[in-house]
C-alpha cells in the first residue's frame, strides 16, 4: 500500500538524533569550524559513545519492520539518521568515528581475529588520487605480493578522516595492465611503516572534518589484509562484472551521502524561518500565488525542492532495503539532493541578507558546508551521466 | 496482538496494479494515437467518452447499496488513474475524469440524497457528462473569495449570480457542482442539474487542452433549493488540496509522455555521425527530466497517501502543485528543445504537450484526487 510517511520506529530514532544534534553538535559547531584543527574535537569522543557503535545502531534499525514483502530496514534508517545528524553539523558528522567511510567495507569481510587485531574500528577510505577522482578505475596505486605481504606504493588525496582514523582502506591495483578488475582494497592500520599522512587540506567548508593526503612508500601489510576476493577475474566479461560489484556498493552509499544534503538544507531553512519569524514572515502552504511576496515565493520553491530531494533519497534507500536494483534512483537522489542542498543554503544566505552572510549566524557556514555534498561520492555531473546512461540505455563507451 | 504500523511503501495494492495495467493499455491504444487529430479538430474523438465507461472508474467510490463497487474513496487510486490517463492525453484524461471528480466531492461532503443523485446519474452504462465549476475569469483567482455569490433567502433556498470559466462539457453537463461565495459561510458547493434555469454557456478557446469542451458559464438569478448545498462539513481548504494533487498528477502523466517520446528520438537522431544522445548536453537534459518526473511523482503519491489516511495534506499538496507547475513547464519546453526545429512543428506531439502543460498553473479544482 502506497505510504510515504516514516514508520514510527524510524521516526522515534530521528527525534532522538535531533536532540543529539541540537544539544551535542550545534553548541560546538562554530568552534571547530573556526579552529579547523587536525586533532579530533575532544567533545566528539563522548558524543560518539552516546551515539553507540555504528554496528549497534544498524542492528537496532534493521528491524524497523517488514510487512508482507515490504521492508524498512538499514538503508532507510541510515539515510534518516544521517540527515538528522547533518542537521546538527556535517563536518562533525564526518568526524564521528562511528561513520568512518571504510567501516562498512571492513566489517563486511574481516574475520574475528582481524577485528581483534585491528582494534577500535574507525576506518577511512582512500580512493581518489591526484590523477583520478570520479574515474576511480584509473587509479595508479599498486599492490605487489612479496612473500606473505602486500607492498603498496602510491599517493592518495582527499581522504576524509585520513588523519584521525585508526585504519585506512586503500584502493590499489594488483596489475595496472588489467584495468578495473585488478583493483582491490587493503586495510592498513595507522602506524604501519611506509604509510605517511603528508598533508591536511584547508577547505571551503566541513572544516571540522579532516581531509588528508596519504603517501604509500613500500608500505607492507599482511596478505590477509586484502579485503574480499584476491583473485583477478580471467575473462574480460568477468573482469567487467567484478568491478561492477565494487561500484554497486556505491548504489547504497550515494543515497546516504545525498541524505547529508537533506540535513544541511533543512537546517538552513529552519534557521531562515527563525530569523524571518521575527519579521512576521510565516509560510502557511495554502497561499494564493498572487498574494505572495517575492521572499515567500522563493521559500516555497526551496521547500518544494527540499521535499522532492527527500523523497528521492527515501525511495532509493527503500529500494535498497527491498533488494531492488537502484543504481538509477541512487544517482537521481544524489544529483537532486546535492544540487538542492547547495542552492537552498545559498538562497537562505541571500534571503537573510546581512544576517545570512555574517558569522554571527550559521547560515554562511551551511552554505560553505553544502558545496562538498554536490561533489564527493560522485559529482552532480557524474550522477547525471549515470542517470542518463540508464534512461537512454547507453553504455559508458557510447555516452562518455 | 501488536498494533500494526504503516511502513514506507511504494507498492500499489493488487487492485491498483490491475487497474493500472488496464488504464495504461487504454491510454496507449485509445488516447495517445488519437491525441493529435483531436487537438487539430478541437474536439474529443468520436465515441471516446463512451469507451472510458468500460474502465469502470466512476463505480469505484460509490457504495454497493447505491449500485457502485464500494471500494471507498481512494485519493491514491485517483492519482494513479490521472497519471496513467494523462500519459495518453491530458485533455482526454480531464474529460474522462471530470464526472468522477463530482462523484468524489459528493461522496466526501454531499447529503444522502445528493449521493443517490450522483450515483443514479453518473454510474451508468452511458457516459454522462458532469463537471465542477469553480474557476472564474479573473487574474489572481482565489477560491476563497469568489466573485460568484450565493444569496440565502428566508425560505432557506439560494439565488446564485456570477460567472464561471473552464467548465467542462458546458451545456451537455447533466450535473454541475457550482462553487459560490455565501458570505457568512464562505465558499460552498451547490449540486445543480444541467438544465437549471438561468445558466448559459459560451464555448471557450485556449492555447492548449483544445479537444476538451470548455465553457464560460453565466449564472443569472439562478434559484437553487437548500438541498442543493453540500453538507455542513464541506471543507474548501481540503477540496483545494485534492485539486492541487490532481493537477500535479496530470503533470506527472503528461511529462512522462514527453520523456517517453524524446528518448527514442534523441537515440535515433543522428548528427555529426552519431546519435545526439551520445552528447552530454542532450543526455543531461534527459537525465534531469527523468529525475524531476520521478521526484514529482513521489510528491504526488505522498500528498495523496496523506489525504487517504486522513492526515493534513495541505503542505504536500501545495508543494507538489508548485513543482508540477514549475517542472511541468520546464519539461514541456525541454521536450520541444530536444527535437529542435522538428519539435516546433505539428508533426510531433511535443509542441502540443508544451501547450497543454501551460494549463497546469490555471487548473483549479477541475479534477479531485
Amino acid at each position: 500500500m502506497i505510504n510515504l510517511e516514516l514508520p514510527k520506529k524510524i521516526e522515534d530514532t530521528r527525534a532522538l538524533l535531533r536532540q543529539f544534534s541540537e544539544g551535542g553538535l550545534r553548541p560546538i559547531s562554530r568552534k571547530y569550524d573556526l579552529l579547523e584543527q587536525k586533532e579530533m574535537p575532544q567533545e566528539l569522543y563522548e558524543l560518539a559513545k552516546l551515539l553507540g557503535g555504528g554496528g549497534n545502531r544498524r542492528a537496532a534499525a534493521s528491524d524497523a519492520g517488514s510487512d508482507g514483502g515490504n521492508r524498512n530496514a538499514n538503508n532507510m534508517s541510515m539515510v534518516v539518521s544521517s540527515a538528522e545528524i547533518c542537521w546538527g553539523d556535517v563536518g562533525l558528522f564526518l568526524a564521528l568515528p562511528n561513520v568512518g567511510l571504510g567501516n562498512a567495507a571492513v566489517s563486511a569481510v574481516a574475520s574475528e581475529e582481524q577485528k581483534q587485531e585491528w582494534g577500535e574500528l574507525f576506518a577511512s577510505m582512500a580512493i581518489t588520487e591526484p590523477g583520478a577522482g570520479s574515474d576511480s578505475a584509473a587509479i595508479k596505486t599498486t599492490a605487489v605480493l612479496d612473500g606473505d605481504e602486500w607492498v603498496i606504493n602510491g599517493e592518495k588525496i582527499f581522504v576524509t578522516d585520513g588523519y584521525r582514523s585508526k585504519q585506512v582502506v586503500v584502493w590499489a591495483s594488483l596489475d595496472l595492465k588489467l584495468g578495473k578488475a585488478a583493483i582491490k582494497s587493503f586495510l592498513v592500520p595507522k602506524g604501519t611503516p611506509g604509510m605517511t599522512v603528508t598533508r591536511v587540506e584547508h577547505k571551503l567548508g566541513i572544516r571540522s572534518s579532516d581531509t588528508a593526503q596519504i603517501v604509500f612508500e613500500n608500505c607492507r601489510v599482511p596478505k590477509a589484509n586484502l579485503l574480499g576476493n584476491p583473485e583477478i577475474a580471467k575473462t574480460a566479461e568477468a573482469r567487467k562484472k567484478a568491478f561492477g560489484g565494487v561500484m554497486q556498493t556505491f548504489d547504497n552509499t550515494r543515497p546516504m551521502v545525498a541524505a547529508q544534503a537533506l540535513g544541511v538544507a533543512r537546517a538552513a531553512l529552519d534557521l531562515t524561518y527563525e530569523l524571518l519569524g521575527e519579521k512576521g514572515v510565516e509560510l502557511d502552504f495554502d497561499k494564493n500565488y498572487h498574494q505572495m511576496s517575492a521572499v515567500e515565493n522563493d521559500l516555497y520553491d526551496l521547500e518544494a525542492d527540499y521535499e522532492t530531494a527527500r523523497l528521492l533519497v527515501l525511495k532509493a534507500a527503500w529500494m535498497a532495503d527491498n533488494k531492488q536494483p537502484n543504481s538509477k534512483n541512487a544517482s537521481m537522489s544524489k544529483a537532486k539532493a546535492g544540487r538542492m542542498g547547495n542552492q537552498v543554503a545559498l538562497k537562505c544566505v541571500e534571503i537573510c541578507g546581512q544576517l545570512g552572510y555574517s558569522k554571527a549566524h550559521l547560515l554562511e557556514k551551511f552554505a560553505r558546508d553544502s558545496k562538498i555534498i554536490d561533489i564527493y561520492e560522485g559529482t552532480q555531473q557524474i550522477q547525471q551521466l549515470i542517470v542518463a546512461r540508464q534512461v537512454l540505455g547507453k553504455s559508458s563507451s557510447e555516452l562518455k | 496482538m501488536s498494533e500494526t504500523e504503516l511502513l514506507f511503501d511504494l507498492t500499489p495494492t493488487e487492485e491498483q496494479q490491475m487497474t493500472r495495467e488496464v488504464v495504461q493499455r487504454f491510454a496507449r491504444e485509445e488516447m495517445a494515437s488519437a491525441a493529435r487529430p483531436a487537438d487539430e479538430a478541437g474536439a474529443l474523438p468520436d465515441g471516446f467518452l463512451l469507451k472510458t465507461v468500460d474502465l469502470g472508474l466512476n463505480f469505484m467510490p460509490i457504495p454497493e447499496a447505491l449500485g457502485g463497487v464500494g471500494a471507498g474513496r481512494s485519493p491514491v487510486s485517483n492519482v494513479l488513474n490521472i497519471e496513467d490517463l494523462a500519459c495518453g492525453d491530458m485533455s482526454m484524461a480531464i474529460a474522462a475524469l471530470a464526472p468522477l471528480s463530482v462523484i468524489n466531492c459528493v461522496m466526501d461532503y454531499g447529503s444522502d440524497l445528493q449521493k443517490e443523485t450522483v450515483s443514479q446519474t453518473l454510474a451508468s452504462a452511458d457516459f454522462t457528462p458532469a463537471a465542477m465549476a469553480l474557476m472564474e475569469p479573473v487574474i489572481g483567482f482565489d477560491a476563497r473569495q469568489l466573485k460568484t455569490k450565493a444569496v440565502l433567502l428566508d425560505d432557506g433556498s439560494y439565488v446564485i449570480e456570477g460567472a464561471k470559466s473552464m467548465v467542462a462539457f458546458g451545456p451537455d453537463a447533466k450535473l454541475l457542482l457550482v462553487f459560490a461565495d455565501t458570505g457568512e459561510d464562505g465558499t460552498q458547493g451547490f449540486l445543480i442539474s444541467g438544465d437549471t434555469a438561468g445558466i448559459s454557456f459560451a464555448r471557450e478557446d485556449y492555447m492548449g487542452l483544445r479537444p476538451l469542451p470548455l465553457y464560460a458559464m453565466a449564472l443569472e438569478n439562478v434559484a437553487v433549493p437548500a438541498t442543493a448545498r453540500l453538507g455542513p462539513d464541506f471543507d474548501i481548504k481540503r477540496v483545494l488540496s485534492l485539486g492541487r494533487i490532481a493537477t500535479a498528477a496530470l503533470a506527472v502523466g503528461t511529462c512522462q509522455a514527453v520523456l517517453d517520446y524524446v528518448i527514442p528520438y534523441v537515440n535515433e537522431r543522428i548528427a555529426f555521425g552519431e546519435p545526439i544522445s551520445n552528447r552530454q548536453a542532450v543526455a543531461f537534459m534527459v537525465a534531469d527530466m527523468a529525475t524531476e518526473i520521478e521526484g514529482l511523482r513521489l510528491m504526488v503519491y505522498r500528498a495523496a497517501a496523506q489525504a487517504e489516511q486522513g492526515l493534513d495534506c495541505t503542505r504536500m499538496a501545495f508543494l507538489a502543485h508548485r513543482n508540477a507547475v514549475k517542472y511541468g513547464m520546464k519539461i514541456g519546453t525541454d521536450g520541444v528543445q530536444l527535437l529542435g526545429g522538428h519539435g516546433f512543428t505539428r508533426e510531433h506531439p511535443v509542441e502540443m504537450w508544451y501547450r497543454n502543460l501551460r494549463a497546469l498553473a490555471t487548473l483549479d479544482g477541475m479534477l479531485l484526487a
